[in-house]
């Protein structure tokens, strides 16, 4: 009879730093198929995970190629993994240990014998020195050459060579600023606002803006961080901040034998911390004129660099469409897809084209717009709180919307139901894109899709992207990169209820806590009496609203809030998507709550008599929560400021959280004397854990 | 059958009077209808004289001072207290008009220390209500809820024999029995005809369990006596912040140990949910509880007599649950939630988890399977057991210990009392070490558990996620304690022991320890073993759980199974 024991090495040494193979023959026949098309690689290693590795790995699929997917420990059981025909561990979880680490991925690329990589984007995508050691070895890095790379990696170097090139540019400070009081000085030169960022940065990563000097000097200091653990290079620059600016990018592709093409605009602007939330294809705002100018602008850079491969020329663009170069992507970006719905191409098969040599295959006039796209990035994250702070957790749930009936609903994921969204990676769960002959039918397929969008297990920011899709000011196009703030200056608080909407909201809860009641009755002895009427209560926030339900069939008259609603439907009750008709009109409700268990939270029904009897319930006290600091994210402890017996100032800083690579400061409410410290810097919190307590 | 046709005769008075029951049903809420009522009688009065009053219209003012409680200042104090009185409860608890009162007219019997004149001055009042009859979700059953606007709810002689009849009726039909407790204890006034009362109350609780389903919903103190008839029912729940349950109260306490303690640290619900184990679920108030109570009930079947219930079903049963492919961690000593798998197996995620605070390292509970009932126990390798929180670090999946044993055992023994099927998760690495728990006696209590699985004949379903070692290996519903369908996920390892300490046995002295280990963790870290000697009926694929289970008791259900005769078995209490 053994007691408590703890086996060591388990099927972890079993399963790591092992590769497969599987399904050789059936590729090898699909090759000899294929390959007298356009021969380009045999098989390709993908260095990088998630929905991007997949991406890559579906368009190697159609064109014959063989993949091998690189993993952390953790990744083991990832989709990119099982796509993959091949997959090597590379490390532990960390990216600096796996997805970054440039010996191990090197060795997976011999050991496969793989004659290409794919870096998707992140990670190595950008990384000269990743690019020099493949082409030490003769792997073809499927991306532009080094030096390209090395001129545009650099923001200041970009600068100037865009500069150089005749591509217009922000006024600003050509050079790296050493210290916070150099960045002080030069942020008074140009003139505030400015904006602060990490010389080899990239994806809002390590930037900032500052106001004032205060700002530019704590800016410094985050952004000197940030830019050190992301990309190991604490080199900063600082130029002028366009306010209230539009961020549109061109797409160029560009071959080894000196041709480059423009590949149309991608509106970015709607963006929170300098990430970007919701994009479309084309933008509404261009003319063809200004698009023509910019396209030109930036093959000229392209040509400038001797590009190759896909890239992206970023754009800031102000209210009088005069643009500015803000930087060159020399990757694939996350956003790609929209391009490819308007222009028809398949811009991963265009970049392993390229990267094996060939020419392009259109010429500029060749390059249409065709509809309009938009994508929707799905991401792990809270929208309520500074519209997005990053959650984890595992996927108890996930159903993408692709039972819509039109096929122009496209989802690039990389993740299934039972995925893990850890700390250690990305936020993101999938990119949502739907495409449509106009500019209205794409947006209405985006409302529908992300409707059907079934994710349980993470809290997820579609009800803000639900919101931002259909806003007034997003449908008429008239956007900016401070969309968000400036719709929700005091930060998102969910959709707000006109009286139509909420009466159609009461009357489907309530038609629906019938069904649920009716539906206990139905044990198998007895036979159940059918009850046709009822009156209830509907609790919504704050309010709560009497309802009168009178069920024939399938069909509910909900008398609510001086109104009748006719709500009809026959629902599964275990399916999380509860399609109903509301007064004929074709509505998708989806359920949060695990079960249908009553619930006195911020939604639920009650009978009328339970509805009176609970106004004599008391009023539970709340937490005080002003003088405790809890974690609002998953994350590691960077730095904690103060020790128990300190006293700090409203707004002082307390302590610093990282997650997702992004540094966040805790700072206190109130003026008090901090109490006790429960945690230290390297620490792992969870959201909601306990920080500091204040007196 | 007296009671039952005493209620019906008396409605059939009360029609004949015109009065309809109906508007003296929708009266029933003392707070409206004691003003209205007063001023009727008074009409009345100018009619009659005093000692004219026929019976009709005595029978008519008796009732309705019965509806009124102990009158509109108690009641006020009682919703100020945040607390709803016993008619309120009754009608939330059970479906609209569903239920028939009975004993109406039975009052209290003493006359010493001023309670005759009490008795004059508000008349008769009934102490506790029962219904008769009642109806939850159009599933009969009977219940009883005590008043605490009369006397505090103290426990009078006539107070219990009103309870015990609803006992023994409940037992002739074979009907469960819901207490809502909210008593002050017992009436001291009336000396030993209320310590007599509770003695009849035990007996009925002790003679019905196993026989009816009883469930006890502790709505305000119940000290003294009155907490062991709570305690020998199946489930006792508790409303957070106005129930107590206490042998003695905080003033006692600190006369005879000194110790100074308040109400809810001695006996408020947070501590028998999490600290004592007395109660099995907490709810935060008497609506929340009432409504919860009702869904509850639904898992239950009547008595021993019937099946588990079965409710329509909107889950497909060969649903296939792909999340489960990848739960179990590939690190064998990483935690992973077992309340997430249950949930993504049972029928529409709804798990309705008994005592969720306590021996948290064990999870016990009901859901359904395809409509029926199912009664779930499954180790948490998320929690360490209570004991090892102490540790740092804490070990990072769960023993069994003497808390979770003996949850586990009480709640195994409930379903195989009421033909509830049993399905097992089992990721256990064995029994928690260390003397506080050889000194606690985890001999005797894991005993407990042990007994009750080899005990059921109910269907048994075992499914090992990932460790089953040592003796906790055989607890927990194994094929050898006579388990119908024992289940493996490819990450199950059944094995006396886990490799380190199993290589430091076998191979002791032995120089390189860490391939030892490997050949052990090959041999043994996996479900083979078990399956070739037929210990483990089949290898399955996690996602197919669902499905196969549902199809396994489809055939169960028609299991029968007899243990030999006896009086009753001798578990190890």
């Amino acid at each position: 009879w053994g007691g408590l024991e703890v086996p060591l090495g388990g099927r972890v040494g079993k399963q790591s730093c092992c590769f497969r193979v599987k399904n050789v023959l059936v590729k090898l026949m699909i090759n000899l198929l294929i390959c007298f098309s356009s021969q380009t690689f045999d098989k390709i290693l993908i260095a990088n995970r998630g929905e991007i590795a997949c991406r890559v790995i579906k368009t190697c699929k159609k064109m014959g190629i063989q993949t091998v997917a690189v993993h952390s420990d953790v990744d083991s059981s990832a989709v990119h993994v099982k796509m993959a025909d091949e997959a090597v561990c590379v490390g532990s979880a960390p990216t600096s240990k796996s997805y970054l680490n440039m010996d191990a991925i090197m060795d997976a690329i011999r050991v496969t014998g793989a004659q290409a990589v794919h870096p998707g984007y992140g990670f190595l995508s950008e990384n000269k020195d990743f690019a020099k050691r493949l082409a030490a070895e003769g792997v073809t890095f499927i991306g532009p050459d080094t030096h390209a790379i090395l001129a545009m990696g650099d923001k200041i170097e970009s600068k100037l060579i865009a500069k150089a090139a005749k591509v217009n540019t922000i006024p600003g400070f050509d050079g790296v600023v050493k210290t916070a009081e150099e960045a002080v000085k030069i942020a008074q030169d140009i003139g505030y606002p400015v904006m602060i960022k990490a010389s080899a940065g990239g994806g809002g990563k390590g930037m900032r803006i500052a106001w004032n000097d205060e700002e530019t000097r704590e800016g410094f200091r985050f952004s000197s961080q940030e830019a050190e653990s992301s990309f190991g290079d604490d080199r900063l620059l600082i130029e002028k901040y366009i306010d209230n600016p539009r961020h549109i990018e061109i797409q160029v592709l560009a071959d080894k034998h000196g041709n480059a093409l423009w590949l149309n605009e991608r509106e970015c602007s709607i963006q929170r911390r300098n990430q970007k939330v919701v994009e479309e294809a084309p933008s509404t705002f261009l003319d063809q004129d200004t698009r023509q100018a910019m396209g030109e602008q930036a093959v000229q850079l392209a040509k400038a660099v001797q590009y190759s491969s896909a890239g992206t020329v970023e754009f800031l663009v102000d209210s009088k469409k005069n643009f500015y170069f803000l930087e060159m992507n020399t990757r694939l970006q996350v956003e790609h897809p929209i391009t490819e719905c308007i222009t028809g191409l398949d811009l991963v098969e265009q970049m392993i084209r390229v990267a094996k040599g060939y020419r392009l295959q259109h010429k500029q006039e060749d390059i249409p717009i065709n509809g309009w796209a938009i994508e929707s990035r799905i991401y792990a994250e809270d929208p309520y709180k500074s519209f997005g702070l990053p959650s984890i957790g595992r996927l108890s749930e996930y159903q993408e919307p692709l039972n819509l009936k039109n096929v122009s609903v496209r989802v690039d994921s990389g993740i299934e139901e039972g995925s893990d969204i850890s700390i250690y990676y990305d936020p993101m769960i999938s990119k949502l894109v739907t495409y449509g002959a106009t500019r209205g039918e794409a947006l209405a397929r985006m409302e529908d899709a992300l409707d059907n969008y079934v994710i349980r297990g993470v809290t997820h920011n579609i009800s803000l992207l639900r919101e931002i899709i259909t806003h007034p000011r997003f449908i008429s196009g008239d956007i900016s990169t401070n969309f968000l703030p400036e719709v929700y200056p005091d930060g998102f608080k969910g959709h707000q209820l006109e009286a139509g909407k909420r009466r159609e909201l009461l009357a489907s809860a309530a038609a629906l806590y019938v069904t649920v009641q009716l539906r206990s009755q139905k044990v198998l002895s007895p036979t159940p009496v059918e009850r046709s009427h009822w009156e209830l209560c509907v609790q919504l926030g704050e309010g709560c609203y009497a309802v009168e339900v009178v069920k024939s069939g399938n069909v509910y008259n909900v008398e609510v809030d001086g109104g009748t609603v006719e709500v009809s439907g026959q629902w599964n009750l275990a399916s999380p998507l509860l399609p109903l008709s509301i007064n004929g009109t074709q509505r998708m409700l989806q359920v949060n709550a695990n079960t249908y268990t009553h619930n006195l939270g911020f939604f639920g029904v009650l009978s009328k008599l339970a509805a009176q009897l609970n106004s004599y319930m008391p009023e539970k006290v709340p937490e005080d929560t002003s003088s405790i600091l809890r974690s609002p994210m998953p994350g590691t402890v960077v730095a904690m400021s103060v020790k128990p017996g300190d006293t700090v100032a409203e707004g002082q800083e307390i302590c610093v959280i990282e997650a997702m690579k992004m540094q966040n400061s805790l700072t206190a409410v109130k003026q008090a004397k901090v109490k006790s410290v429960q945690c230290k810097p390297g620490e792992t919190v969870g959201e909601g854990d306990l920080l500091v307590e204040l007196e | 059958m007296a009671a039952f046709s005493v209620a019906r005769r008396s409605r059939g008075l009360i029609n004949g009077l015109k009065v309809s029951f109906r508007s003296s049903g929708q009266l029933k809420h003392g707070a409206v209808a004691a003003p209205l009522l007063q001023t009727s009688l008074h009409r009345d009065s100018r009619w009659y004289s005093a000692g004219h009053l026929s019976v009709k219209e005595r029978i008519e003012a008796k009732r309705r001072a019965a509806l009124a409680g102990g009158g509109q200042a108690r009641i006020d104090a009682q919703h100020k207290r945040g607390k709803l009185t016993a008619r309120e409860r009754i009608d939330l608890l059970l479906d609209t008009d569903s239920f028939v009162e009975t004993d109406m007219f039975v009052e209290h019997r003493c006359s010493d220390f001023g309670m005759e004149q009490d008795k004059n001055k508000v008349t008769h009042l009934p102490e506790v209500i029962f219904y008769f009859f009642n109806i939850i979700f159009c599933l009969c059953l009977f219940c009883f809820s005590q008043d605490f606007t009369v006397f505090g709810g103290s426990l009078s002689g006539a107070h219990a024999q009103k309870i015990c009849k609803i006992m023994d009726q409940a037992m002739k039909v074979g009907a469960p029995v819901i207490g809502l407790n909210d008593s002050g204890g017992a009436r001291i006034q009336e000396g030993v005809e209320s310590l007599a009362g509770y003695a009849d109350i035990f007996l009925r609780n002790v003679m019905a369990s196993g026989v009816i389903p009883q469930i006890s919903l502790i709505m305000g103190p119940c000290a003294g006596g009155a907490v062991y008839s709570p305690a020998l029912t199946d489930f006792t729940f508790m409303v957070k912040d106005t129930s107590y349950l206490f042998i003695t109260g905080p003033d006692v306490v600190k006369s005879v140990t000194n110790e100074d303690v308040t109400q809810e640290e001695l006996g408020g619900a947070k501590t028998h949910t999490s600290v004592s184990g007395v109660a099995h679920h907490a709810f935060e108030n008497d609506v929340d509880a009432l409504l919860n109570l009702r869904e509850f009930f639904t898992f239950l079947p009547l008595s021993n007599q019937d099946p588990a219930p079965i409710r329509e079903c909107h889950d497909p049963s060969d649903r296939l649950v792909r999340s489960l492919e990848t739960i179990v961690p590939l690190e064998s000593t990483k935690a992973y939630d077992m309340l997430e798998i249950i949930k993504a197996i049972v029928d529409e995620k709804d798990f309705f988890e008994i005592m969720p605070n306590y021996a948290k390292n064990i999870v016990v509970g009901f859901a359904r399977m395809n409509g029926r009932t199912v009664g779930i126990v499954g180790n948490q390798p998320k929690v360490a057991s209570d004991e090892y929180v102490v540790l740092t670090p804490p070990p990072p999946f769960c023993c069994l210990d003497i808390n979770s044993s003996v949850k586990g055992a009480r709640f195994v023994r409930f379903c195989d009392a009421f033909n509830i099927p049993i399905i097992t998760f089992v990721d256990v690495p064995g029994f928690l070490p260390g003397t506080a728990q050889e000194y606690g006696g985890i001999i005797r209590h894991g005993a407990k558990l042990l007994f009750a699985f080899a005990e059921a004949t109910v269907p048994k379903i075992t499914i090992i996620t990932r460790k089953a070692y040592g003796g906790a290996y055989d607890v927990m519903s194994s094929k050898h304690l006579r388990g119908d369908v024992n289940y493996a996920w490819p990450t199950a390892e059944v094995a006396v022991m886990g490799a380190k300490g199993a290589v430091q046995i076998i191979f002791r002295g032995k120089d390189n320890q860490a391939e030892a280990e490997a050949e052990y963790v090959e041999k043994f870290a996996n479900p083979f073993p078990a399956a070739v000697r037929g210990f483990v009926d089949d290898i399955i694929e996690p996602s197919t759980t669902r499905k196969l289970i549902c199809s396994n008791l489809e055939v169960l259900a028609r299991k029968k199974q007899v243990n030999p005769w006896k009086k009753h078995a001798n578990i190890p209490l």
